[in-house]
């Protein structure tokens, strides 16, 4: 129990993976302008990475089975695009509502590096299967906490007299940068 | 043998993870009608908005169902609504191309003293967003003395995804060829100055100042001031005067172009007289107003 608290408060704080180990800065700055579309993504980016997490576990221990362990990456990227190729074909199937509102950030997900970027985690810290899923879908959350925030903060500066250099994507970077030094604040919260 | 194992294990995952998403495909399918992709070839594709839709996919899906009529697509065109119709199994009526047209010929010159020689007066200078609704909002109704005419500030050139439409001498002008009449522009215009025309019209009323006559004359060298020459001359009886302005009715008519010889202000523009002889007109020089 004590395990999967510390595992819920890294991945969401202390070892958010945008603002602190800063993987998955694509998606974080390219669907990041409105607060709906940000949300959308983030959600779906939790489902692909809980499902990945859980599936890459099984692979793994395929992997290691054989001794193949130098294999993981090109395997758990294989999987990954997989799942999310037959994630986007459900959601088109089943709730079209959903698949619409998320449009092209769906087949997106497949490059983010933070789905990925968990996956390796999970092998690297030898968490079981539960931890590996609760990993999966902390990250993922610690994701939609990061670019939600962010949306809402650009949403604002957007609106804001910036200097004519620093408007868009400077200013963007800018704000992305203080975020990620405030997420610092809570690095002392690691207690595993 | 290593590699063997290493080969065969990633190839037989690619494999799986193959079949397991021609299964998904077979059993997720979703059935999307091929009329919809068809209508969706025939339309541009330039997401103009020009139909009220949100874009070339979003028409073409109002079609299928029903909800939207044939024919809206003016950057398409005839063959577009034609094209559309062979695929619903219905008869289109012929779609004519329109152009935009800016009813303002306000294009101002200066002499060397900078005095006004032809063209809408400048009542103040404006500085603030170069937009033409900001420009419309602030106090005088914007830094034109007429408060009809063409801004300049080229809110219309921003939308035109065409290239179609750009301020010359502080009038937006339309290229004829480059206009599909998608109308973005005419959304945009705080003075709503851009109407539709058929682009082979040769006469035009290009001005929209509802101002007296008198009230005209101070704010531009060419505004109409609704004498009804052209009124008079019209032998099918197309243009009526209504608030000082001069409109024609082209359901009437017939593009002789006598009106554009007689009026005094040289603003009903006619494509078949090239060289018209210039209005004489007094340079405007008292103090501004």
């Amino acid at each position: 129990m004590q395990a999967i608290i510390g595992i819920l408060i890294a991945a969401l704080l202390s070892q958010n993976f945008i603002l602190v180990k800063f993987y998955g800065i694509c998606p974080f700055m390219g669907v990041s302008k409105k607060i709906d579309t940000a949300l959308g993504m983030g959600m779906a980016v939790t489902f692909v990475m809980a499902l990945a997490s859980a599936v890459c576990y099984g692979l793994n221990l395929a992997l290691v089975a054989l001794k193949l362990e130098y294999m993981q990456t090109v395997v758990f990227i294989l999987a990954i695009a997989s799942i999310v190729q037959v994630v986007e074909m459900f959601l088109k199937k089943s709730v079209p509502a959903l698949y619409k509102a998320l449009g092209v950030f769906l087949p997106l997900i497949t490059t983010n590096c933070a789905v990925l970027g968990v996956v390796l985690v999970n092998v690297q810290n030898s968490y079981n299967f539960l931890l590996s899923t609760v990993n999966g879908a902390a990250g993922g959350l610690g994701f939609t906490l990061a670019i939600v925030l962010f949306a809402s903060v650009r949403e604002r500066v957007n609106k804001a007299d910036c200097p004519e250099c620093f408007k868009g994507f400077p200013i963007a970077l800018i704000s992305a940068g203080l975020l990620a030094l405030a997420f610092m604040g809570f690095s002392g919260l690691s207690i595993f | 043998m290593d590699i063997l194992i290493a080969i065969l294990i990633l190839g037989g995952l690619g494999l799986v993870f193959g079949l397991v998403l021609a299964a998904a495909s077979k059993v997720f399918y979703v059935e999307t009608d091929p009329r919809l992709d068809q209508l969706n070839e025939c339309l541009p594709g330039a997401n103009c908005g020009g139909c009220g839709f949100a874009g070339c996919s979003a028409y073409a899906e109002a079609v299928l169902k029903g909800e939207a009529p044939i024919g809206k697509c003016a950057s398409g065109g005839n063959e577009c609504a034609q094209a559309m119709a062979a695929i619903m199994g219905v008869k289109a009526e012929a779609v004519t191309r329109k152009v935009a047209l800016v009813r303002c010929s306000g294009a101002k010159s200066y002499d060397k003293e900078g005095n006004l020689l032809k063209g809408a007066r400048v009542k103040a200078n404006y500085e603030g967003f170069h937009d033409c609704l900001s420009a419309s909002k602030v106090g005088g109704s914007g830094p034109l003395s007429c408060k009809f005419g063409c801004l300049g500030y080229g809110s219309c050139t921003k939308v035109c995804q065409y290239g179609a439409i750009k301020v010359v001498d502080g009038v937006a002008k339309v290229d004829e060829d480059l206009c599909v009449g998608c109308m973005a522009c005419a959304a945009v215009c705080p003075r709503n100055l851009i109407i539709p025309v058929e682009p082979d019209r040769n006469v035009v009323i290009a001005c929209n100042s509802m101002a007296k006559g008198a009230a005209t004359t101070r704010a531009c060298t060419v505004g109409c001031i609704g004498c009804g020459l052209c009124k008079k001359i019209c032998p099918k009886e197309a243009i009526t005067i209504e608030n000082n302005l001069a409109r024609i009715d082209y359901s009437k008519c017939d593009n002789c172009g006598l009106c554009a010889t007689v009026c005094p202000k040289k603003l009903i523009k006619d494509s078949n007289v090239e060289n018209l002889p210039d209005p004489k007109v007094e340079p405007i020089n008292g103090p501004m107003v």
